[in-house]
């Protein structure tokens, strides 16, 4: 048991490596030089000059990237190129920011979607179970900005109850900040719940059609204790494994949202960066992206493992 | 009726191909199928019947109401948004098909490799796979669009290796439970060719599960595709492309125009159409195994 989670670890290191990897030739291997993208067609060739003294580019790559990968270990993310800020103070607030979102999302999407799929798996075939079914597909068949459009649509412009900005001065009141993050917190909720509430009632109903829960139907145990005490307990591992898969998948829900409402977090820094090709942000936004990202379903296996003894002897 | 003895007669020829089944769409499908038909005709004729080009500038006021005009009202810089719609179409579905197509090719072409020659070629390959598969899409894409720039070759390449990841991994896992199959031992034994096996036994047997496969994909790629468009780093300016149009008319919103809604309804009618259609499908024809692995 031990072992496996620690291969499990071992393999998420790899991945990282790799990615670490990716993102540096990805940002590297450029067609042309980094310093002309950087400084554009009117640089002059001393600007040039100096710039690619200062990003060391006539050393070979892989010094580079050992000096990068090493300056990401201990928090020394390099430069931006606007302003010549330090990219870990850029990123500090934004940081923050951006889990403050997540987190709330995940306080909300999370008890609401396990519930809902409960309720659907309870009584499949239902009015119920088919509306929730309709509507989760539709939620994961559109994409987030068309919920978001449609939110800002009714909610801030028709009814006028939100503001269809979510930008953060660092100095309302609590009541205006839970206004501001409204919008966005409902529209990622929306998102990653389709899903969850999905893969709950499948679990569920996967668990109920086996023979033992035909057995305690037989015996005449009442439906709701069916559910709640033999089937739920084993379909808690697949739940609590595709819960944490679609926090994972808030990674890339943020960006959109972020770029949506305007809201000051992490993906919206990284999009201003791949914008201005700004390309140290993109690197150090990416490698924290993915990072969370790997370390999620890392954390979504594990926990298969501990919740399903049978994946812990693999034939 | 005449479908069904026709699948049954070629199931009788060849034995080895997968068992003919009529597939009988439910009228939720049927309206699915209808939808999905509509634009995929609009993305062939949409330029010929559209009122104006697609970057003619007409009004000089931005979020025009309906009017005989403008069917249903100009965009933030007074062209006709209908005209964009059915211009946008081709350029929508277009990159998404390419880029699902190219997807397809190089994931199963990699996958039944690896499959059929197993050992250190199926190691590395699925190896590398699951590093791509434990990245977020969008941020594959964001590194490669801040490298390279957006341009629509571009936007098709992303999009169709990043996804092709996930076909390689059905193809393999579909290919290798045929493999072991009795009838492709026995074409080992008859001393077949690995080509001719790959083309006559395996391919033919993951079709239908990779058909069903496929339209998902699809829809995937048309989120992903217009959801880059819409952080702007997709389609650029003046082409129409329905993701870009909601970007360029969000701001409308609040002046009450519909602007952005019409093109994210046109998406949305799109996706979940599709969808409709291969679940509806993927739940007669045996397609579970492929959309277990999604």
């Amino acid at each position: 048991m031990g072992s496996m989670i620690a291969r499990r670890i071992a393999i998420g290191l790899l991945t990282l490596w790799v990615v670490s990897v990716v993102v540096f030739i990805g940002t590297e291997i450029l067609p042309g030089d980094v310093a002309q993208i950087i400084l554009g067609q009117s640089a002059t060739p001393e600007n040039l000059a100096a710039l690619r003294a200062e990003l060391r580019l006539d050393e070979p790559a892989f010094v580079r990237y050992f000096d990068w990968l090493g300056g990401m270990l201990v928090g020394d993310l390099g430069v931006s190129k606007a302003g010549g800020a330090t990219i870990a103070s850029l990123i500090q607030n934004r940081l923050s920011n951006t889990l403050m979102m997540a987190g709330i999302v995940t306080l909300i999407s999370v008890p609401l979607s396990v519930l809902i799929g409960l309720l659907a798996a309870m009584h499949p075939g239902t009015r119920l179970d088919r509306i929730v079914s309709f509507g989760t597909l539709s939620v994961i068949s559109v994409p987030e900005f068309f919920v978001a459009t449609f939110l800002v649509l009714i909610l801030a412009v028709q009814l006028k109850w939100l503001p269809s900005i979510a930008y953060l001065s660092g100095t309302e009141n609590a009541w205006d900040l839970i206004r501001a993050l409204a919008l966005p917190v409902f529209t990622l909720a929306i998102v990653i719940s389709g899903q969850m509430i999905r893969m709950t009632r499948a679990s569920l109903l996967n668990v109920l059609a086996t023979p033992y829960i035909e057995m305690a139907i037989l015996k005449g145990v009442p439906r709701k204790r069916i559910v709640l005490r033999h089937a739920l307990r084993n379909a808690i591992g697949p739940i609590i494994n595709v819960i944490v898969l679609n926090l994972a998948y808030l990674v890339s829900g943020v960006v959109i949202v972020e770029t949506i409402f305007a809201y000051p977090g992490l993906a919206k820094l990284m999009i201003d960066g791949v914008q201005t090709r700004d390309l140290a942000l993109v690197q150090a936004c990416a490698m924290i992206f993915c990072t969370t990202y790997v370390a999620l379903i890392l954390l979504a296996d594990i926990a298969a493992l501990l919740f399903n003894p049978r994946l812990r002897h693999p034939s | 009726m005449k479908q069904t003895i026709e699948a049954k007669t070629v199931g009788d020829s060849n034995p080895d191909a997968p068992a003919g089944k009529r597939i009988k769409l439910s009228w939720v499908g049927k309206l699915g199928l209808f939808i999905v038909i509509f634009w995929m005709v609009i993305a062939l004729i949409g330029p010929y019947i559209a009122p104006y080009h697609e970057a003619e500038l007409i009004a000089d006021d931005s979020y025009l109401p309906a009017s005989s005009q403008f069917l249903i009202g100009s965009d933030y810089l007074g062209r006709d948004i209908l005209s964009r719609i059915l211009w946008g179409t081709r350029t929508t579905i277009g990159i998404s098909l390419a880029a699902t197509l190219l997807a397809y090719f190089t994931g199963i072409t990699l996958g039944i490799a690896a499959a059929a020659r197993g050992g250190w070629t199926d190691m590395g390959l699925s190896r590398v796979n699951d590093v791509f598969l434990a990245l977020p899409n969008i941020m594959l894409a964001l590194i490669v669009i801040a490298a390279f720039g957006s341009s629509i070759p571009i936007l098709i390449a992303t999009a169709g290796l990043v996804y092709s990841c996930g076909v390689f991994r059905v193809a393999r896992a579909l290919a290798q439970e045929i493999s072991v199959e009795s009838y492709v031992t026995a074409a080992k034994a008859r001393g077949e060719g690995s080509w001719w096996i790959i083309t006559r036994e395996i391919l033919p047997n993951i079709m239908m599960p990779l058909a069903t496969d496929f339209g998902f994909r699809l829809v995937f790629i048309i989120l992903f595709i217009s959801s880059l468009s819409f952080l702007g780093l997709g389609v650029q300016p003046p082409t129409a492309d329905w993701g870009s149009m909601v970007r360029e008319n969000m701001q409308g919103l609040s002046y009450g125009s519909w602007a952005a809604v019409w093109p994210a309804i046109a998406i949305a009618t799109l996706t979940i159409s599709l969808n409709l259609v291969v679940d509806d499908i993927s739940a007669q024809s045996g397609g579970e195994l492929a959309k277990k692995m999604i």
